[in-house]
């Protein structure tokens, strides 16, 4: 523990960390620095190297850590932000905020072509709906899932990324006709949680026959549980991506320094970590080197993603037909 | 009127016992400091504590095993006689009819008893627009409304000032000697039991130390009583 | 009611400096987010569907709750069995259970493939559907029963013992006393009652969204959530946030002025000596409601006990360490929570500015955890690193949301040692701290006691401002339960619910228990 658990709360002073050796602080969503997240590993493999102390802070959810961003503004402690993704990009690069990485992508093993100067993939998913093997007509579109009598967990896009994430995919494959759509699937809609722990949790709890999730998700119980009676359900009209993201902060005081973090998140000592601690496909790591288990995961065709830009143009109006045709 | 038999009550601390026998019109008071037992003896006779042995007899009935409500008696306590969200009238007409549903008989004989205890104006008041004595008396007039042979008095005067207190100590004795009423009266004054009562019991210790007619031991006090002359 | 000069007067300064430092906790965090705001787009009208929602639904679940603790309180005031007071004391516990624990729980008895669906589908039923407001309200219910039982119960105790004696020797039925005697006292604690509920239940967000089956269940608390988090809009989650305050005062308003506070947490170990309701029919009754009652509340609970037992020997280690941080926390929060409201408590019992010194003291219970979070957290982040500070904020937020129980519990206890002993007190020129300590405290011990245990074991389960301030280092017991819950590690968090459930009970009965020993009443 680099902080000393302060038990009476009294004591104020800043960071312990001896004044010669210079600390790269990284803002991370909560789960990444879990002792069970990808963090402990990450750290560990690049202090090795560094030699700087590499601290994680951790705040809440993607959403909450750009929300932390523009709170502190300029004066931020951050030299890196880890862990937005291609919804909050556009609204992350109108704070101005960040500097051009300038390390070499080439290697991205994304499923979509991948071009920007201030914001590096470091992993990525497919959404999907999780449901038990042993499911009956199991749909293969949201329409055959909206005829169907099949009962859904969903999050709300408002306090969500995967709640955010389906909106864009309903917004994706059905254009303006989205809000029909979603009237359609009113009735399949168990109910709407404010995150994907209770979305998850109720539909292990049996309360519906499927939840939105990632195509990944079998893949931990089938690794970690030795659980194989979870899978996803494959749409025909491909799949959305969340593509996660770091970046560095413009005017950090260890440039070089995240910036050679920044690289070292493209390199395996990183990418072979991200797989069965966040439960993602990494981002530059070739298929073959992915662990055992993940072959067996559905494999959609297209992904389909939004540019930052045209995402951020249509949030608002997709969240409207979303609210509307489910307040019915 | 009131025998209580060999009585026996057990405490995690204490015991009292006693024996003794009020005879129909008589006013026994219980003399005792705080602790002697004076309260529990008040409860057993009422029925709020029950026996572990002997018998309490009320009028040739043994209502040892008789719940409190079903006991042939009327109890004031030092505080908390009156409800005080109704009226002088309804805290007295309650002794009638708990339903308070009243015809004009009844609500003639509500008013003939706040009269007798001289409050037939004070009838619309609420106990908090009272004075202590007036609250008294309003407990008063509902107990002789009651019309229930037997009194029991838990130092309901205790707390108001001297010249209040014999005042409303005369107007018991005058109830009592125009009722007929038993009466037991728990007491820490031997001049206030003295003014009211003709029996004295003195307690310590939950032990029946003395006990007589009022002008007998006071003819010719014993050691025991010396400290509360 | 005319008061007499008591002696709290000496004291009065710390109480006003307390109930300042209270308001300024709250305006100024809701000053600093409106400060900090750009343009900002006002109140929409789906920020106004929210509000109405949220007031709706709060009435709806403080009046269920209210409705149905009277029986279950009358029960208990007036049967005395084994198990009484642990039964009393086990049915406080949904109320400090975190939110998604305590749905979880409710759902493997009302959910789809909870027992109750399963035994109607053994009759051919169709199974219960929970999702909607209904189910917001039965989650309410779920959590507020116990408390609205605990202030209810109070109410009956509370009754002279001599009061019930007269009655018998009355001759009162069980509705003379109804009319005579219950009535009266409840009018006089049921508005309390209702009102903190209510406040509660505005602040609402996850179980709300959650068992409210889509965004028509949306609560300010979930609109200020958008705001912050999506829009980024902060002058409307301020906004939002003194729409919050200002429900708040307004159902204050109403309550405190048909209303005389209540005591809370003190003597609740026997029943009331009554000899009405000796009927077979009433016993009966009485079982019935005391049943369902402990049925309703200890079923979910035991789901949470069972699933989490198996767990709990192999967590990860850093739930242990969390686990020592929310217990340091707890501390933090209990001394803080009793230093702030004993002295707020001689000022209310000196009869000043009552209703509205309660109000600023209820204040806590309804604003936005969130707002005020990010307003703190605006303030001190240039004056210290925000994870230097977690403990401490967390500690003082957690401390402004127990305060309006404490205040419950302390109250009227002093009002009765000042009624009792200020007057000799005065006399005898004991002042100050000779006064506290000679007079007053050893009276409170008790109160003091509850009021201390119920703040622990609010803030051992109380998510709240920590995920703004915590490093990942720096877990709270529920928050790393949440993270177990987003690592899809179900069985980690189940355990580690139970832990959390464990603790908090311990924490309550241990500060309560203390209070008792050797307590001067």
């Amino acid at each position: 523990m680099k902080t000393p658990l302060i038990a009476s709360g009294l004591i104020l002073a800043a960071g312990m960390a001896s004044a010669d050796t210079p600390v790269l602080t990284i803002y991370t969503y909560d789960s990444f620095t879990s002792d069970w997240g990808p963090g402990p590993a990450v750290e560990a493999a690049f202090e090795e190297t560094c030699g700087c102390d590499l601290q994680f802070v951790g705040a809440g959810d993607g959403a909450s850590l750009l929300a932390r961003l523009r709170l502190e503004g300029d004066s931020t402690d951050a030299d890196i932000v880890l862990g937005l993704d291609t919804n909050l990009i556009a609204a992350a690069r109108e704070t101005g905020l960040f500097a051009d990485h300038g390390v070499d992508a080439s290697n991205l093993t994304l499923p979509v072509a991948w071009q920007d100067d201030q914001f590096l993939p470091f992993d990525w998913g497919y959404f999907a709906f999780i449901h038990d093997t042993d499911m009956q007509n199991v749909p293969t579109s949201f329409t055959e899932l909206a005829e169907s009598d099949a009962r859904i967990v969903i999050q709300d896009p408002r306090s969500s990324t995967p709640g955010l994430g389906l909106l864009m995919w309903v917004k994706y494959v059905y254009g303006d006709a989205a809000e029909a759509v979603w009237e359609a699937l009113a009735d399949n809609i168990v109910t709407v949680t404010p995150g994907w722990s209770e979305a998850y949790g109720l539909f292990l709890e049996g309360e519906a026959d499927m939840v939105l999730s990632y195509t990944t998700s079998p893949a931990y119980h089938l690794i970690a549980e030795e659980d194989d009676t979870r899978t996803a359900a494959l749409f025909d009209a491909g799949h959305y991506l969340q593509i996660e993201v770091a970046a560095m902060v413009e005017g950090s005081d260890h440039a070089d320094l995240a910036r050679d973090f920044l690289a070292f998140m493209l390199t395996p000592a990183f990418q072979s970590v991200i797989p069965t601690t966040n439960w993602m496909y990494p981002a530059a790591l070739p298929a073959s080197d992915l662990p055992e288990g993940f072959d067996t995961l559905i494999q959609p065709q297209p992904g389909l993603i939004f540019t930052p830009e045209e995402a951020a143009a249509l949030r608002d109006e997709a969240l409207e037909e979303w609210r509307a045709a489910l307040s019915q | 009127m009131l025998r209580f038999e060999q009585g026996l009550l057990r405490f995690d601390d204490f015991t009292l016992e006693a024996d003794f026998e009020v005879a129909k019109g008589d006013r026994l008071a219980v003399l005792g400091a705080s602790g002697s037992g004076k309260s529990t003896l008040l409860s057993a006779i009422a029925g709020f504590l029950t026996l572990d042995r002997g018998r309490v007899i009320v009028d040739g009935v043994d209502v040892t095993r008789t719940p409190a409500p079903k006991r042939p008696l009327s109890i004031l306590f030092q505080e908390g006689n009156l409800f005080p969200h109704l009226t002088a009238f309804d805290n007295v007409a309650l002794g009638l009819r708990t339903d308070l549903r009243l015809d004009e008989g009844t609500r003639a004989r509500v008013n003939q008893a706040l009269d007798r205890v001289g409050l037939a104006e004070m009838a619309a008041r609420r106990p908090g627009d009272l004075s202590g004595g007036q609250r008294s008396r309003v407990a008063l007039a509902r107990m002789l409304l009651r019309g229930k042979p037997l009194a029991l008095l838990d130092e309901p005067f205790a707390a108001l000032d001297p010249g209040l207190r014999a005042e409303m100590l005369a107007l018991m004795g005058e109830l009592c000697a125009d009722t007929g009423l038993t009466l037991v009266m728990v007491s820490h004054d031997l001049r206030d039991a003295e003014r009211l009562c003709s029996h004295l019991l003195l307690l310590e210790g939950g032990q029946v130390a003395l006990q007589g007619a009022m002008a007998d031991v006071l003819r010719d006090p014993p050691e025991i009583l010396r400290p509360w002359m | 009611m005319a008061r007499s000069a008591q002696p709290v007067g000496i004291s009065a300064w710390a109480g006003a400096a307390v109930a300042a430092l209270v308001l300024t906790v709250i305006a100024v965090p809701l000053g600093a987010v409106m400060l900090r705001a750009d343009a900002s787009s006002g109140l929409g009208p789906a920020d106004w569907a929210a509000v109405r929602f949220t007031v709706g639904q709060a009435f709806l679940s403080a009046l269920f709750s209210v409705g149905l603790a009277i029986p279950v309180a009358r029960a208990l005031a007036r049967r005395n069995f084994r198990g009484r007071s642990a039964l009393i004391a086990l049915m406080g516990a949904p109320f400090i259970l975190p939110v998604i624990v305590a749905v979880l729980g409710l759902l493997t008895v009302f959910g789809r493939q909870g027992a109750l669906s399963e035994i109607l589908r053994l009759f051919g039923l169709p199974g219960v559907e929970i999702y909607g407001l209904h189910g917001v309200v039965l989650a309410h219910v779920f959590f507020n029963l116990p408390l609205a039982v605990r202030l209810i119960l109070q109410g009956w105790l509370a009754i002279p013992v001599e009061r019930f004696r007269l009655a018998a020797t009355l001759g009162f039925s069980s509705r003379d006393i109804g009319r005579h005697m219950e009535r009266p006292m409840l009018r006089n604690v049921l508005p309390g009652a209702f009102l903190v509920i209510f406040l509660i239940c505005t602040t609402s967000f996850a179980v709300a969204l959650t068992l409210g089956g889509g965004p028509r269940a949306t609560t300010v608390e979930l609109a200020i959530y958008q705001a912050f988090l999506f829009d980024f809009d902060l002058g409307r989650a301020a906004l939002l946030g003194v729409v919050q305050v200002a429900i708040c005062v307004i159902a204050g308003v109403f309550v405190l002025w048909v209303a005389t506070p209540n005591a809370i947490g003190t003597g609740l170990d026997q029943p009331v000596e009554r000899w009405d309701g000796q009927s077979r029919a009433a016993r009966l009754l009485d079982g019935a409601f005391i049943t369902a009652a402990a049925l309703f509340l200890l079923l979910p609970l035991t789901a949470v006990v069972l699933r989490g037992a198996g767990a709990i020997a192999t967590m990860p280690p850093s739930i242990w360490v969390a686990a020592l941080r929310s217990i340091a926390l707890s501390l933090v929060t209990a001394s803080v929570a009793v230093g702030m409201a004993l002295p707020m408590a001689m000022l209310i019992a000196r009869g000043r500015a009552r209703g509205f010194l309660e109000t600023i003291g209820a204040l806590s219970i309804a604003v936005s955890p969130l707002v005020i979070g990010t307003g703190l957290f605006l303030i001190l982040r240039p004056i210290a690193g925000p994870t230097d500070m977690a403990l401490p904020v967390t500690g003082l937020v957690n401390a402004l949301a127990a305060l309006p129980f404490v205040l419950r519990a302390l109250v009227p206890a002093v009002e009765q040692a000042e009624a009792g002993y200020g007057r000799v007190a005065l006399s005898l020129g004991l002042s100050g701290p000779n006064y506290l300590r000679h007079v007053l405290l050893p009276r409170l011990r008790r109160p003091l006691g509850f009021g201390a245990g119920l703040a622990a074991a609010l803030s051992m389960g109380d998510l709240g401002v920590i995920t703004l301030f915590a490093a990942p280092q720096q877990g709270t017991l529920p928050l790393e339960m949440y993270r177990l819950m987003g690592s899809y590690r179900t069985d980690d968090a189940q355990g580690a619910a139970l832990l959390l459930l464990v603790l908090s009970l311990a924490i309550f009965w241990i500060f309560d228990r203390g209070g008792r020993v050797n307590a001067a009443v």
